[in-house]
């Protein structure tokens, strides 16, 4: 009994199986089918945040261009479905039967060459896994290499986004334009709007959401976790001890760029549509706000990240809608000055110290990690008033080997 | 004594002719909820409401599906606003079948997911009978989807690009064809233009309508020739090699259909690069009084607009129309027309239901084919068998007061033909 406890502490598996809980038992018991579509969502983009924290928390990366990833995941889910969409039967009414209706609109009388593969579901889902990560290696390998780094990769994958977002759009006769790839019905045959479809559709995707972060979990108490760790408390040093940075770097970003375009096909396979607004810079943003709000060193917080703040855009845009952007600008505000590590920097300060108390005692060896006395070199620490205070000391060397996942 | 009044036969004092006139007016007033209450009664709402909307005896909920929020809000409020007016309106008059309208607004935050996640509310969780909303393309793209799957009923108000049906849907602005066919063949008959410059923002709704003008210049009226065509991203703001290009194309019109933010930067420009009225003729189908309001009226003064409605159209049902919007929303709100397209959709939803008997969308879907409104700002207009409206086409000529001078209009109403044969 107490070997479990102590593994489940030690390996923050707990958190994960109450998260697991929460939203393959609690959620589907007590939401009705419309709001358990809309948290189905909001999952999809707690991908893209667990990614967040794998490439920001822990590699010291920050990334302002997962729309992208997120983007093209769901770009190749939808070019799958549009086709299936376009057959001859219900195009007749085009100039060119067969071929998706934007292509119509756009004077393209047959399909291009490189649409072909998307026929395939498996080349399909290939695609979606590989070509996102294939493109992060490109951009990431170039970047690294050449030790560009920090607020310099930052303002780099946000030209990527605005390049793929000026390509999209221009390109309408091919990706759809402003308009994007709509009216997706089905999957070889099968309704995905069907409230069967729904409900598993959403469990296909809290399982693989979940599977994600025991992935990323994984890597973590890995020794790949602690490299990704040291080399973003100082650099130089894992250089200099022979390690190649670059690729662990590279490693990071391909996993966050995987993870991200799971979360987008998944998006278009619950929503029914993709289009470039998803790809842009404010979604990018928004996402890093996602895992922020979360907790950038935490995986389960990420998700409550994600989950709270479109809860709140929901609620509020729902309740209040002249003033519910007020309220999310509030709510972000609030939550950076008065937690600077997120919801699971909360929970650490906060929540935690009580419910050690009454335990005979904490898991040895937690509190002995060097890092506690070396603030995370991140981009973005500047900004936020956490320098000094106890409350940061406490809660960010817990990535190491602690009991947060 | 003779100048003495007899009490009798003294007319009324003003205050107490002003109390007359409201009794009287307050007369029908004071009946209506009787009436109300007889009409809701003669339509019970198990009969007119048999798909389970939220409909109750007095009341029947719609939605409404805007920005009011994000870049898009500032072309959106004056549809939010028109709608909101119509519905008013109806209220006082007793509602519909007896039921008042109550409007469950949603802000689609200039965001296509957004709009499809609300439009899912208001269809799956608030059943409301039907909505007014969306403005772009995109925006009616996302929601189309589930208006289908769900069988809701949306009143759609912007001019738009056609190459779209659905029984799900009543499109109260003009298809391409209406506004465009006529505006190139006034363009050549009045301004004798030979040769067509087509400039458009890049997306679908430039796009086809450059498509159609272009078809319709050089293969079916033969009216020309194209001199050039260019698209430029939403939001672009330098018109500069465009400029250099119209001048040395020297075309007889400039056909334009850029939208947004970026008319400013090209109107401003046009005229710092000397590109004004009184040297060169340019015919615009993205521009209204709201647009104006942005451009400034000194900066497109002179130039012409292909629209169906203009502010400054002269018929009574306008003026009522001018007069109230201006009453609900200060002295100095403007409308074009997409506001006014908005202001027909409670309109024509409130004599679709009439018409059928009752509020569910398989009846008002096959009812809309051959509504009449005779009471609609832009004058009578009626509702196709394809959803879509007849409604007249109209040019303006901008003034520098930001108003529109309308100088020609269609002697018919012109067919909806969302499908054009030839122009494909």
């Amino acid at each position: 009994m107490d070997s479990i406890k102590s593994w489940l502490a030690r390996s923050g598996m707990g958190s994960v199986l109450i998260l697991a809980l929460i939203i393959i038992v609690v959620f589907p018991l007590t939401m009705d089918l419309f709001r358990l579509n809309l948290v189905g969502k909001y999952l999809t983009y707690a991908f893209v945040a667990v990614g967040l924290v794998m490439l920001w928390g822990y590699g010291g990366v920050l990334s302002l261009g997962q729309g992208v990833f997120f983007g093209l995941g769901g770009y190749m889910m939808a070019m799958f479905m549009k086709l299936e969409a376009s057959d001859p039967e219900t195009t007749k009414i085009q100039s060119t039967p067969g071929i998706p209706d934007f292509m119509d609109w756009n004077q393209i009388t047959e399909l291009p060459l490189w649409w072909e593969p998307f026929r395939h579901l498996p080349l399909a889902l290939l695609a979606v896994l590989l070509i996102p990560t294939l493109l992060a290696f490109i951009i990431s390998f170039a970047m690294f290499r050449r030790r560009v780094g920090g607020v310099y990769f930052a303002i780099i994958t946000q030209a990527v986004c605005l390049i793929l977002t000026v390509l999209i759009v221009g390109q309408q006769g091919y990706t759809g334009g402003v308009n994007g790839i709509t009216d997706l019905k089905t999957i070889l045959g099968w309704d995905t709007r069907t409230d069967e479809a729904k409900y598993i559709l959403y469990f296909v995707n809290a399982g693989l959401l979940i599977a994600s972060i025991l992935l990323c979990r994984w890597i973590q108490l890995s020794k790949l976790g602690t490299l990704l760790l040291a080399m973003r408390d100082k650099e130089d040093r894992v250089r200099f001890s022979g390690y190649d940075v670059s690729m662990f770097k590279v490693f990071a970003f391909c996993l966050a760029a995987m993870l991200s375009a799971i979360g987008g096909a998944m998006f278009v396979l619950q929503v029914g549509f993709m289009s470039p607004s998803l790809v842009g810079i404010v979604p990018s943003i928004e996402m890093v706000i996602f895992a922020a709000v979360g907790g950038r060193m935490s995986l389960v917080g990420a998700v409550y990240g994600a989950l709270l703040v479109n809860f709140g855009k929901t609620y509020f845009s729902e309740s209040f809608p002249d003033l519910w952007l007020f309220l999310m600008a509030a709510l972000f505000i609030g939550v950076v000055l008065a937690f600077p590590n997120g919801l699971a920097g909360l929970y650490e300060s906060h929540v935690k110290p009580r419910l050690g108390k009454r335990k005979d005692k904490p898991a040895a060896g937690t509190d002995s990690t060097p890092s506690s006395d070396a603030p995370p070199a991140t981009p973005l620490h500047s900004g936020a008033p956490h320098g000094g205070k106890p409350l940061a000391r406490t809660a960010l060397p817990d990535g190491v080997q602690g009991t947060s996942a | 004594m003779a100048d003495k009044k007899d009490p009798i036969q003294t007319p009324l004092t003003d205050e107490q002719r002003r109390k007359v006139l409201m009794g009287m007016a307050a007369m029908p007033a004071m009946m209506m909820p009787g009436m109300a209450l007889a009409q809701a009664a003669q339509f019970p709402t198990a009969k007119v409401n048999t798909s389970k909307l939220a409909v109750t005896d007095t009341e029947v909920v719609v939605g409404q599906l805007h920005s009011a929020t994000g870049t898009m809000a500032i072309s959106e409020t004056g549809s939010i606003q028109a709608e909101q007016l119509a519905i008013d309106q109806i209220n006082a008059m007793g509602g519909v079948l007896g039921r008042k309208i109550r409007v469950i607004k949603e802000d689609g935050a200039s965001d296509w997911p957004t709009f499809a996640e609300k439009s899912k509310k208001l269809l799956v969780q608030d059943k409301v009978a039907c909505v007014f909303g969306c403005w772009t393309s995109a925006s009616r793209k996302a929601v189309l989807p589930i208006f289908e799957k769900e069988n809701g009923m949306l009143y759609y108000p912007t001019f738009y690009e056609g190459l779209e049906q659905s029984k799900n849907v009543i499109y109260t602005g003009q298809e391409a064809t209406q506004q465009i066919l006529y505006g190139l063949d006034w363009a050549a008959k009045e301004k004798k233009a030979k040769t067509f410059f087509l400039v458009g923002s890049d997306y679908i709704w430039p796009r086809t309508s450059m498509k159609i003008a272009r078809k319709h210049i050089e293969s079916v009226a033969k009216l020309g020739k194209v001199a050039g065509e260019e698209y430029y991203p939403l939001g672009h703001t330098n018109f500069n090699s465009l400029i250099n290009k119209i001048k040395l194309a020297k075309p007889d019109c400039i056909f334009a259909a850029v939208v947004g933010g970026s008319n400013v930067a090209f109107y401003k420009q046009l005229k710092a690069a000397g590109i004004t009225a009184d040297k060169q003729f340019l015919l615009t189908i993205s521009v209204t009084e709201d647009e104006v309001l942005g451009i400034g009226g000194e900066n497109i003064a002179g130039f012409y607009s292909s629209m169906k409605y203009f502010q400054s159209l002269d018929n009574a049902n306008n003026k009522a129309f001018v007069e109230a919007f201006k009453k609900a929303y200060g002295p100095k709100s403007v409308i074009g027309d997409v506001t006014q397209a908005g202001y027909l959709g409670p309109w024509i939803w409130k004599a679709t239901v009439e018409k059928a008997g009752s509020f569910d969308v398989d009846k008002i879907a096959a009812a809309s084919g051959g509504i009449e409104l005779k009471t609609a700002p832009e004058g009578y207009v009626k509702v196709h068998e394809n959803h879509h409206l007849w409604s007249k086409a109209r040019i303006g000529q901008a003034q520098l007061d930001g108003q529109f001078k309308v100088v020609a209009e269609s002697p018919e109403l012109i067919e909806p033909n969302p499908f054009p044969k030839g122009y494909q």
